[in-house]
């Protein structure tokens, strides 16, 4: 692979910051109203937490939108072609300097276990949470048409914090493992991706695709 | 908008309040004009007679109230309540001592049950329409003193004759003053009883009553215990706990009963406004949780302290002359007393917390009691998340009185008529408990001890400003001011701790892994591909 390729158009990576943003300062505010840590008051924390929810929100509104009348939503779908290789890699190959199994273009710009992880995020936690925190947020007008007591709802709400807390690690390490530490990070600020002979100097993909591969600049 | 129309809100309310106090200042009648009030009186009776020759229904109002039958049917079980019979833990109860407690009666000369309740004129108009310079004076019954005497005998201080005609003619409303001369001292001195009521509400700062402040909307009590022939309403026998009828006109009558010395009588049921951010969350928090809890932090605020706990047991001590003594804190409050025993003191008194519906229940004076245990002589009522229920704010009085260890109930002693059973003229346990049983028809097997005791006392007087409302964290955090309290879930106080231990190994182990494998990564980072 040695072109430049654009894989994150302007409001992907608009979208991804601030969700990023957002998510943190959920996190933060979340487990002050939750009692974990008291660097800021509950009452401070129940306001941020509750602008930055209305913020996560609207962004979505924007971004379920962007998803489907680009199509982009196509990345998500979930496949098991390279799935086990996928994982053999991360969990071995990598460190054997063997070739990646997955070769990216804007077309599938996410490999299986990506796939899964964001879909995941998408279909599971995102839901939870909301749904959760919106019964809770408004349980005072809303406790007799749900069929949970409010220890249930905060339970679920804390469930996919938890979630999301864990999915944000694995991907802010997994962030780091492209052909240098920064390089998906810098991607994911630029869109583009730079040329590079794939995470291992000398080393092309084993992909049938990379030897056919039909480079579409998105704009 | 919203706070710009609370003020004109308040504006008119204290034009309106001025206009009220201005009204009875520049009445159409002056009483002093009065040819039936020039006297000459001999006695309180002859006052009455006088009020009612013009005000000739107020005698048969009078009689319904329970300022003048001390007795009130418990709905929740038809016993039969009221001051007349009620055991409390501070003086225990006002039988065998009617002369001393019927100071606080809105009558003349009940000092035993040959009192006439139907007679007008032992009605004392004047214990509650004095304008100052009236009192009724402990022992006499509920008479002022007609004569200048010594007072209480053998004391070697006198007490002026009270001007009759004066006070007759200065006749006017109720006042903080009146209400406060029983209300304030209830439990035998200022402050005492309650916690939230003391003489310090005569003229209180706004920081110490928001509603009551001299400096401020200077309410009087009817203000809010809005009477209607002579009913007043707001009882602590029978509160309002959850009320929801929302707010209403003064002098309105409702179809239903709604009690007007409620905070959403004038408040509404959605008081919080004009903050975008927090007014439907407190109006929610409104739904479980009764004003009060919030916006009156602590009692006894006025700088008088209240009486938390009272020990029975320890009275009696006498010098070595055989005389009683008093013992004194460092501010000078009494805290051993020979006749009364010892006291605990407080101010600034964060309150307990516990769901109440309106309904409380009574140890009566033939309850049987268990000792080993602390008894509740009071106990509020309320399912814990009801929608009639509402967590509200108490004052938790702990006291050690005596009880009949054969029969297992109460005793009231005699302690405050002076004569050779009371106790505080004898310091005779057998004798006074002997004449308390005796004066009140119960049976007394002779034996006594000592049990401990709790009473809890509702708060709703001394409503702070807003300012001084408790904040979120009072309760949203692990050590909380409503923390044990049933049936609700706070954010920041309440917490499935197996899932928070879950979800932290988790994220640990991810952690973790990833150290490892950067690790990994690292220590790899220089091999050669396919290697």
């Amino acid at each position: 692979m040695n072109q430049r390729i654009y894989l994150y158009t302007r409001f992907e990576r608009f979208w991804h910051w601030c969700q990023a943003g957002l998510v943190l300062t959920l996190l933060f505010s979340g487990f002050a109203i939750h009692g974990t840590h008291a660097v800021i008051g509950f009452k401070t924390a129940v306001e941020v937490h509750e602008i930055a929810a209305w913020l996560l929100i609207t962004l979505w509104i924007f971004a379920i939108f962007w998803h489907f009348t680009t199509g982009q939503w196509k990345h998500y779908v979930p496949t098991h072609e390279k799935l086990i290789e996928m994982a053999r890699y991360y969990a071995y190959g990598m460190f054997k300097k063997e070739p990646h199994p997955y070769h990216k273009t804007p077309d599938r710009k996410h490999n299986p276990l990506q796939r899964i992880a964001y879909l995941g995020v998408k279909l599971v936690i995102n839901p939870l949470l909301w749904v959760s925190g919106l019964v809770y947020l408004f349980w005072g007008s809303m406790a007799d048409y749900v069929p949970l007591a409010l220890k249930q709802v905060a339970s679920l709400h804390t469930l996919g914090a938890f979630m999301m807390l864990c999915f944000l690690l694995l991907h802010v390490y997994l962030a780091t493992v492209g052909h240098t530490p920064v390089a998906h990070i810098k991607t994911m600020i630029t869109g583009w991706e730079d040329p590079h002979a794939d995470e291992s100097p000398g080393v092309e993909p084993d992909d049938e695709l990379s030897n056919n591969v039909a480079i579409k600049k998105h704009s | 908008m919203a706070y710009k129309h609370k003020k004109i809100f308040v504006f008119i309310l204290s034009m309106l309040c001025s206009v009220l106090s201005l009204s009875t200042q520049a009445s159409t009648a002056d009483h002093s004009q009065f040819e039936v009030l020039k006297g000459p009186f001999s006695s309180g009776q002859e006052v009455t007679a006088a009020c009612l020759s013009c005000h000739t229904e107020a005698a048969h109002q009078v009689m319904q109230t329970r300022h003048w039958t001390w007795e009130y049917e418990n709905p929740l079980t038809g016993e039969v309540l009221g001051k007349k019979t009620m055991l409390n833990g501070f003086c225990i109860g006002d039988r065998s001592n009617e002369a001393f407690c019927h100071s606080c009666h809105i009558g003349y000369g009940w000092q035993d049950n040959t009192f006439d309740f139907n007679e007008p004129t032992n009605i004392d108009c004047l214990a509650c329409h004095n304008t100052g310079e009236y009192k009724k004076i402990a022992g006499m019954a509920g008479h002022p003193s007609y004569e200048r005497q010594e007072w209480p005998k053998g004391s070697g201080k006198f007490i002026e004759a009270i001007d009759l005609i004066g006070v007759a003619q200065q006749i006017g409303s109720t006042s903080r003053e009146t209400c406060g001369s029983c209300h304030f001292y209830g439990g035998g001195g200022d402050g005492v009883k309650h916690g939230d009521l003391d003489s310090s509400l005569v003229h209180p700062s706004r920081e110490l009553d928001v509603h009551m402040a001299s400096d401020g909307l200077n309410f009087s009590c009817s203000d809010c215990h809005q009477t209607d022939k002579h009913q007043v309403p707001g009882s602590r026998i029978s509160m309002a706990a959850a009320p929801s009828g929302g707010a209403m006109m003064r002098g309105q009558h409702p179809s239903e009963y709604q009690n007007p010395a409620s905070c959403q009588s004038c408040h509404g049921n959605d008081p919080h406004k004009g903050d975008l951010m927090h007014s439907s969350r407190l109006n929610q928090h409104a739904d479980i949780i009764a004003c009060q809890t919030c916006h009156i932090p602590a009692f006894s605020r006025g700088g008088v302290p209240t009486r938390m706990g009272w020990d029975w047991s320890v009275a009696g001590k006498l010098t070595e002359e055989g005389k009683p003594f008093f013992t004194y804190d460092e501010e000078g409050n009494i805290t051993y007393d020979s006749r009364k025993g010892s006291f605990n003191l407080g101010q600034n008194v964060e309150p307990v917390y516990q769901w109440f519906n309106g309904d409380v229940s009574y140890i009566q004076p033939d309850s049987q009691i268990d000792p080993s245990d602390r008894v509740a002589i009071n106990r509020f009522l309320g399912e814990p998340g009801s929608a009639d229920a509402r967590i509200w704010p108490f004052k938790r009085f702990e006291g050690r009185q005596p009880y009949d260890t054969e029969l297992k109930t109460l005793l009231v002693p005699q302690v405050a008529i002076p004569n050779d059973t009371s106790f505080w003229y004898n310091f005779d346990w057998d004798k006074a408990l002997l004449a308390g049983a005796e004066s009140s028809g119960r049976p007394f097997s002779g034996h006594y001890d000592f049990v401990d005791t709790q009473m809890d006392w509702p708060i709703t007087h001394m409503v702070a400003p807003k300012e001084q409302a408790l904040d979120c964290a009072s309760c949203h955090t692990s050590e909380g001011r409503l923390a044990g309290v049933k049936g609700i879930w706070m954010p920041g106080h309440h917490r499935q701790s197996l899932l928070d231990q879950a979800g932290f190994l988790l994220a640990g182990l991810i952690l973790l892994g990833a150290a490892g494998h950067g690790s990994m990564r690292f220590v790899t980072r220089n091999k050669k591909s396919g290697g």
